[in-house]
């Protein structure tokens, strides 16, 4: 086994600023906006680097796709710890349109370059909340995937997952090489620090083409409209269920 | 044929340029000038005229002489009426694409941190910084942000360092404090004045803060007067150590450092008399050194997190290889360890007074009163530009000082100065509005700005009183346009040597008694959509100049003693100072073409009016003669009340 894990981190709007829609209603505002990597990526690339500290594998490699920004992103994971980046060029209409198809081939390509033993993934990013890329690499890979992971254990060559289901928790065990995904519960990411910060800027990154990896970015999805959620509006309370019943055959809700 | 009658004519000449026989003290009535309409024409056409050849080379010498001489410093020459650009304008850039990607890197963990980690009512209801939130700090690396990568530090630019420190600032000055005290001054001394062992001995440990430092000065009986202190370092005979005696009070730090910068009387030889003197040396104290001890913290206002200490040594042996420099150095040590840091000031307050603002703004944008958002009531809207305007001016000093420094400039520490000055007064002034903003509210300990507020009273004391900086300010430049003039002295005394420079200021005086533009002008650095603040800016440095001069000739020397004339000298300089730090960001933004570019044009245009109108204000006050009994005045009362041990009037009611 190569020791390698492959992390797929996704450069977001910052969890914490506000949201506005285009005039044009197109997409969201994004221009001079705060950005930073989507949360469940940095438990992502935490859980590759306390693996790395346990010597339970080698090599952590940061992959983002996405345009020169995306590098932004990839210093974070490698001053989190990862050994090196490949920043996959991807930018104008293309990163408009790209999905969690397109990038899901993008990284089981690199997944089969690289050698890797593990994909790690973020469950979802919390910009489109698609729940798909993990699930879709392991299914082009043919490998066999462990999905919003709240615990992670190696055991010789296969490894344990508990996952956070519907109905609970639920454990498997599954072959290496396998694809991961990670939930909010599986760590808490740390601080980059400033020194590690420093460190970093001597770690590769290197780019790569989606046309290098025999990928090509053509969407199949028009986004037609984005609008904001309507205003939630006041409530009235009444005085009793009769009241409520017809309140609710008036409003047209039954 | 001017330059004829002026070299067989001293005393016209000195007319003409107001200058008295004897530049010395006691007060002189400036003769008024004849005719000066005459002379402004032909002290023109004798500029056109070629200079007789004989003295050409004299000239030249004189004339180099006055060049060399000349500072870029724009505080500097502002006091000589002239207006020097190449520190101001364009408005620095100086991190390279490489520094301002990894300072875009580290904004962010440290941001997070402060939201995160770091809790500031929390350190402030203990009065230490809470232990993880010190190993945090530590593992960050925020305890050796300037110390050279190669021994353990981040080697950040004084940019790099002032925009981690405004992050600091925004969120919790106890804790700005704390790391300010240990290495914005604590080892500071070392990193200017180290040499390699003791760098390569000291650093690596200050900068991971396994050791923490302080700055150890202020003594009881020596606050401002720095020179006065009393703590004595004996070297033994054999010349190996120093014997460390004395106290020293409100050490930051000092109840945690293991080093302290330490400044103490030592008796130095003077080589040509052989007459022993004591002058202050630095040296580099480790507690393990025995006979090091402190007090208990200190209960203070603000900054309650911020350990505060009396520090003993008592018959402490210091080893030679401590001493920072030489024997006898240490004043200067100081004075430029200070001058250093002070830039760190203004960036860290600039990122206070950003976060106080957003509360101010957030709580006017929400809060209904008289059926409206109180931010549409101009009595808000007032304070709310106001303290826009602070903020802004307070940030462009922070970064046009720091560029300055990372470009190498040598001459800052005027505009330094003026930089702490304003920005500790700005801060004060706008968390004082920001709670009037926010009403009872402001006042409640739960929204964090009355302990802002409280934080920021020690920014106008410590490290260098504003009292004590303004005559700072004041003096330096007295004392510099105070050399110009004693040259131009020495010049009349052979006018022929020096015709080309006489005839230069003849013209300039001449210009200005006659009400003529002197030529000054910032055409050409300043954007032409800023083009009339520019023109109130240049009117402004003109009038200033010709104040200096005239009260450098009225009190000569004895010019030091006349602080009421100071501190007026030194609020115009500083107004000055500030508008052009704004005129050239602002001019920035608008080459650049930046999307807030003309909400700070408005913010430029609206403070040099303001300030101009303030500046010409306070320089006629200073020409008057009522002035004078205006001083005489609040002498007499500082007396009486001293007289009296307190307010002299009795009571209304006469009991």
């Amino acid at each position: 086994m190569s020791g390698r894990v492959l992390v797929g981190v996704k450069r977001v709007i910052d969890y914490a600023v506000k949201i506005r829609v285009k005039p044009d209603n197109s997409g969201v505002v994004t221009d001079g906006v705060k950005h930073s990597m989507n949360p469940f990526c940095e438990i992502a690339v935490e859980e590759a680097v306390k693996l790395k500290e346990k010597k339970l594998i080698k090599e952590v490699v940061a992959v983002s796709c996405g345009p020169q920004q995306a590098q932004e992103t990839i210093r974070t994971a490698l001053a989190m710890g990862a050994d090196r980046g490949i920043h996959v060029e991807v930018s104008g209409k293309d990163y408009e349109t790209l999905g969690p198809l397109h990038v899901s081939k993008i990284l089981a390509a690199l997944a089969k370059k690289e050698e890797a033993q593990l994909v790690i993934l973020g469950k979802q990013a919390i910009d489109d909340d698609c729940n798909q890329t993990g699930q879709m690499t392991a299914a082009l890979l043919d490998w066999p995937q462990g999905t919003f992971a709240s615990e992670v254990s190696l055991e010789g060559d296969k490894i344990k997952v508990v996952r956070e289901i519907d109905g609970g928790l639920e454990t498997i065990k599954i072959n290496t090489p396998a694809v991961l995904t990670a939930d909010l519960r599986l760590n808490t990411p740390r601080y980059a620090t400033l020194p590690n910060i420093m460190k970093a800027k001597k770690k590769k990154i290197a780019n790569v083409k989606p046309a290098d990896l025999g990928v090509e970015l053509t969407s199949r999805l028009e986004v037609l409209r984005v609008d904001e959620p309507p205003q939630r509006l006041a409530g009235i309370k009444v005085e009793t269920v009769g009241d409520l019943v017809s309140k609710l055959k008036e409003t047209g809700k039954i | 044929m001017l330059l004829r009658k002026v070299t067989q004519s001293p005393a016209l000449c000195g007319t003409i340029l107001r200058i008295p026989p004897v530049l010395s003290g006691g007060q002189r009535q400036a003769r008024p000038v004849v005719n000066s309409r005459l002379y402004a024409s032909e002290a023109t056409q004798a500029v056109l005229e070629k200079p007789v050849a004989v003295g050409s080379h004299a000239t030249a010498k004189v004339e180099k002489q006055a060049v060399s001489n000349e500072s870029k410093s724009f505080a500097v020459n502002i006091f000589k009426g002239q207006i020097a650009t190449s520190q101001v304008f364009p408005f620095p850039s100086v991190l390279n694409e490489e520094q301002e990607q990894f300072l875009r890197e580290l904004v962010g963990p440290v941001c997070k941190f402060f939201e995160e980690v770091n809790d500031p009512a929390k350190n402030d209801a203990l009065e230490k910084v809470e232990d993880h939130t010190m190993e945090g700090l530590k593992e960050m690396g925020a305890f050796g942000l300037q110390v050279p990568s190669d021994l353990g530090g981040l080697g950040l630019t004084n940019t790099q360092y002032g925009r981690l420190v405004e992050i600091v600032g925004s969120h919790d000055l106890g804790v700005g404090i704390t790391l300010g005290a240990h290495q914005s001054i604590g080892f500071k001394g070392i990193l200017l004045f180290g040499n390699p062992a003791q760098k390569e001995k000291y650093l690596p440990k200050l900068a991971t803060g396994e050791h923490i430092a302080a700055f150890c000065l202020t003594e009881p009986a020596s606050g401002s007067d720095a020179a006065s202190i009393k703590t004595t370092a004996v070297q033994s005979p054999c010349g190996k150590y120093f014997t460390l005696n004395g106290s020293k009070i409100w050490i930051s730090n000092g109840g945690l450092a293991e080093i302290f910068t330490v400044f103490a009387k030592t008796p130095v030889k003077d080589p040509n008399t052989g007459e022993v003197k004591d002058k202050i040396s630095a040296f580099i104290v480790e507690r393990s050194f025995g006979g090091v001890t402190h007090g208990p913290p200190e209960k203070k206002m603000g900054i309650k997190a911020s350990n505060t200490a009396e520090v003993y040594f008592d018959n402490v042996r210091v080893p030679a290889d401590c001493l920072l420099a030489e024997v006898g150095g240490g004043f200067k040590v100081a004075m430029n360890i200070l001058n250093n840091g002070r830039f760190g000031m203004a960036a860290a307050l600039a990122g206070t007074m950003k976060g106080v603002i957003t509360k101010a703004v957030d709580h006017a944008a929400n809060r209904t009163q008289f059926g409206n958002k109180i931010h549409n009531y101009g009595a808000i809207q007032e304070k709310m530009a106001r303290m826009a305007m602070l903020q802004y001016v307070t940030e462009s000093m922070a970064y046009m000082i720091s560029g300055n420094m990372d470009s190498g400039a040598t001459e800052f520490q005027i505009e330094a100065a003026m930089s702490k000055i304003f920005a500790s007064e700005a801060a004060w002034n706008v968390t004082d509005e920001c709670i009037q903003v926010m009403g009872g509210m402001g006042f409640m300990k739960d929204s964090g700005v009355e302990r802002v507020m409280r934080d920021l009273r020690i920014f106008r004391i410590f490290e260098g009183t504003n009292d004590i900086l303004r005559l700072f300010v004041a003096l330096n430049g007295f004392q510099n346009a105070g050399n110009q003039l004693k040259s131009l002295q020495k010049a009349l005394k052979n006018p022929l040597g020096n015709a080309g420079l006489l005839t230069g200021e003849m013209t300039k005086r001449a210009k200005r008694m006659a009400g003529l533009s002197t030529g000054l002008t910032l055409q050409g650095a300043v954007h032409p959509e800023l083009a009339h603040s520019g023109e109130l800016t240049v009117k402004a440095v003109e009038q200033f100049g010709i104040v200096v001069e005239e009260l450098l000739v009225k009190h000569g020397k004895k010019i030091i003693d006349e602080q009421f004339v100071l501190k007026r000298i030194a609020d115009s300089a500083i107004d000055i100072y500030a508008m052009v730090v704004v005129l050239s960001r602002a001019s920035r933004s608008l080459s650049q073409g930046q999307a807030t570019a003309q909400h700070e044009k408005m913010l430029c245009e609206t403070w040099c009016m303001e300030t101009h109108e303030r500046v010409m204000r306070d320089i006629k006050t200073l020409r008057s003669s009522d002035s004078r009994r205006l001083f005489k005045n609040l002498r007499t009362i500082s007396a009486a009340m001293v007289e009296n041990g307190g307010v002299v009037t009795p009571h209304p009611l006469g009991f």
